[in-house]
């Protein structure tokens, strides 16, 4: 069994994350990119191992305890309620959770809502204290509004370029989001030196401000 | 909804076929001695209590508690956690018993969980209550008995992690005056958001090494010589207190011989607002979730008109159950078979088996009944007849 075995997400938030885990001059997997197929590589020398998960999965994993440490955004962290330590803001791949609509939107008689993030949706809504109904998709949120489900969404909005391209506007912003590490509650006390020395030297190249 | 199938639970309920019932009994029966051998006794209380009361008490928050309505239209709770009943039970039956009281239990505790898969909304837990009395030595016993209680179960690797609820109130006080942001901190300390915490020091109008110090509280403090640091960067009297209260139970468990399975943590929170002294977890290698929970609770007795102190702890039975290695040791099984005719003697031999500690189940053998397709359920198989005691 490996020392630390580390879930990462697929997809935006890894390149960044993996670059920023070389910088950090932790060792990182040399064959595990985005598109590789395989999905467990371990690091025989230094006791490492990685596995690729779904960005949504990785806190469960981590709650679990199969995996000691995992990089997920926050926005994941605020959506799926797992009870995981959240040990460092690894201030990469920033971006905000925000409501969009059409640039003349105005509220209607019965406010739908299209996310990607219902738990978010619902509870920002409930405490602005608007009765909206929020419907669960899981991709291709801009499409909503342009055919008719919802007549706004909530989405992870980086550039805003996406949202341009659909002619949408961003109306409201609910909270910016970054990606975190996170640690099980039980390694982060069984392997707690090891873990720490991880989210030092992480947190010196973030601290350095090194833009990757 | 639709109507469930017939085979279906309510949802975060359990079956226990009889492998996992008779593990959860094993675990049971082994930390069970031990408590004995402690000097604890044990007590059942209601699975119903007022949601007033009991309900009221309890550290579990309400909308965790699965509630009902009795005939008079009281608000009943499925009792949340054995710590607030056993509270009512020494307010009321046990009022005249003398102090300190040494209390163990086994029982299952419910909690209604967001519609999250795999979280149950019963499990169970075998825990022991010290009340009536105050102390580090009273704390340090319900400390080493939990490590007793693991080493029972024959839990390989593991760790306890012990805080002091007055010890991370005086340290931040020390530092943070408005009260708001303080319950705050310890909030995020709670929810582990460690993230969270480190950002609201960083914006608090404070000065730098008052900063520093908050930021380095979620560190484990793995010996001694960091808490008296601790004290000595301090000039509160609630940090020294709490500080020299940790150092005692140190050296009760150092006396014990058990210092090597505890560390200390002054960022670790239980449920605010709840414990007021210790508090502790405890942790095993290869299980992502605690194992056990305790700590001193000196204010849950107020609730009951009977103020006293308290400590204890609660060990999660099916968390104990996965890191537990040990399955149940089963004596043998025999299937005996008997000729009609050899009834009696059956009868006499299965008793006999029976005295020598084994399980025998008789069976009647008539015509066409097939002993080899018991084969996958005995041990041993037997048939008597006119001739006598033969194996198959």
């Amino acid at each position: 069994m490996s020392d630390l075995t580390i879930a990462m997400p697929k997809g935006r938030i890894f390149e960044e994350a993996l670059a920023l885990w070389r910088k950090a001059g932790l060792p990182a997997p040399p064959d595990l990119d985005a598109d590789s197929r395989k999905l467990i590589v371990s690091l025989p020398g230094a006791n490492l191992s990685f596995f690729l998960a779904k960005p949504m999965d990785v806190p469960t994993y981590v709650e679990y305890g199969v995996a000691d440490l995992g990089v997920v955004g926050k926005d994941v962290l605020l959506e799926v309620s797992r009870d995981v330590y959240e040990l460092l803001d690894l201030k990469i791949s920033p971006c905000r959770i925000a409501v969009a609509g059409m640039p003349d939107w105005s509220p209607p008689l019965h406010p739908r809502v299209a996310t990607k993030y219902p738990g978010i949706a619902e509870r920002y809504f409930k405490e602005q204290g608007q009765q909206v109904e929020v419907i669960h998709l899981n991709g291709s949120i801009e499409l909503a509004p342009l055919i008719g489900l919802a007549d706004r969404i909530v989405d992870i909005v980086s550039t805003g370029k996406t949202l341009r391209e659909n002619g949408l506007v961003e109306l409201e912003q609910i909270t910016t989001v970054t990606s975190r590490l996170i640690a099980n509650r039980a390694s982060y006390r069984l392997k707690n030196e090891l873990i720490h020395s991880v989210c030092d030297r992480l947190a010196k190249v973030v601290q350095r401000g090194v833009v990757v | 909804m639709t109507k469930p199938h017939t085979f279906e639970k309510p949802t975060g309920f359990r079956d226990f076929p009889p492998p996992l019932a008779s593990k959860k009994r094993m675990i049971e029966h082994r930390v069970q001695t031990r408590f004995e051998l402690w000097g604890y006794q044990e007590v059942c209380t209601p699975t119903l209590e007022y949601y007033d009361t009991v309900g009221n008490a309890s550290a579990i928050p309400e909308q965790k508690m699965f509630k009902c309505i009795d005939r008079e239209g009281n608000m009943l709770v499925l009792r949340p956690d054995q710590t607030a009943p056993i509270a009512r039970l020494v307010s009321s039956v046990l009022k005249h018993e003398p102090l300190p009281l040494r209390l163990f239990y086994h029982a299952s505790v419910f909690r209604a969980q967001e519609n999250e898969a795999g979280r149950n909304a019963e499990f169970y837990q075998s825990g022991v209550e010290l009340i009536g009395e105050s102390g580090a030595e009273a704390d340090a016993e319900v400390i080493a008995l939990a490590i007793e209680a693991l080493q029972a179960c024959e839990i390989r690797q593991f760790q306890l992690t012990v805080g002091h609820v007055g010890l991370l109130d005086g340290l931040i006080r020390e530092r943070v005056d408005d009260e708001d942001v303080r319950i705050r901190l310890k909030e995020d300390l709670g929810r582990r958001d460690v993230v969270g915490f480190r950002e609201r020091v960083q914006h608090l109008n404070i000065g730098e090494a008052a900063k520093e110090e908050l930021l380095s509280l979620p560190r484990l403090i793995q010996n001694r010589r960091h808490l008296s640091g601790l004290a000595s960067r301090s000039g509160s009297p609630v940090v020294l207190d709490a500080v020299r209260y940790l150092e005692e139970v140190w050296s009760h468990l150092e006396d014990h011989g058990l210092a090597s399975y505890v560390s200390f943590d002054p960022s670790l929170v239980g449920s605010l607002g709840y414990y007021t002294g210790v508090y502790f977890e405890g942790y095993a290698a290869g299980q992502g979730f605690p194992l056990l929970s305790g700590g001193r609770y000196d204010r849950l007795y107020d609730s009951f008109d009977r103020p006293l102190a308290a400590t204890g702890f609660a060990l999660k039975t099916d968390r104990l159950m996965e890191a537990c290695p040990v399955t149940a040791n089963e004596p043998e099984k025999v299937g005996l078979f008997y000729h009609p005719s050899a009834k009696k003697q059956a009868i006499e031999q299965a008793r006999r088996m029976r005295q020598e500690g084994r399980i025998v189940v008789t069976h009647r053998l008539t015509s066409g009944k097939k002993t080899a397709r018991y084969a996958g359920i005995y041990d041993r198989l037997l048939i008597i007849g006119e001739g006598g005691v033969q194996d198959v």
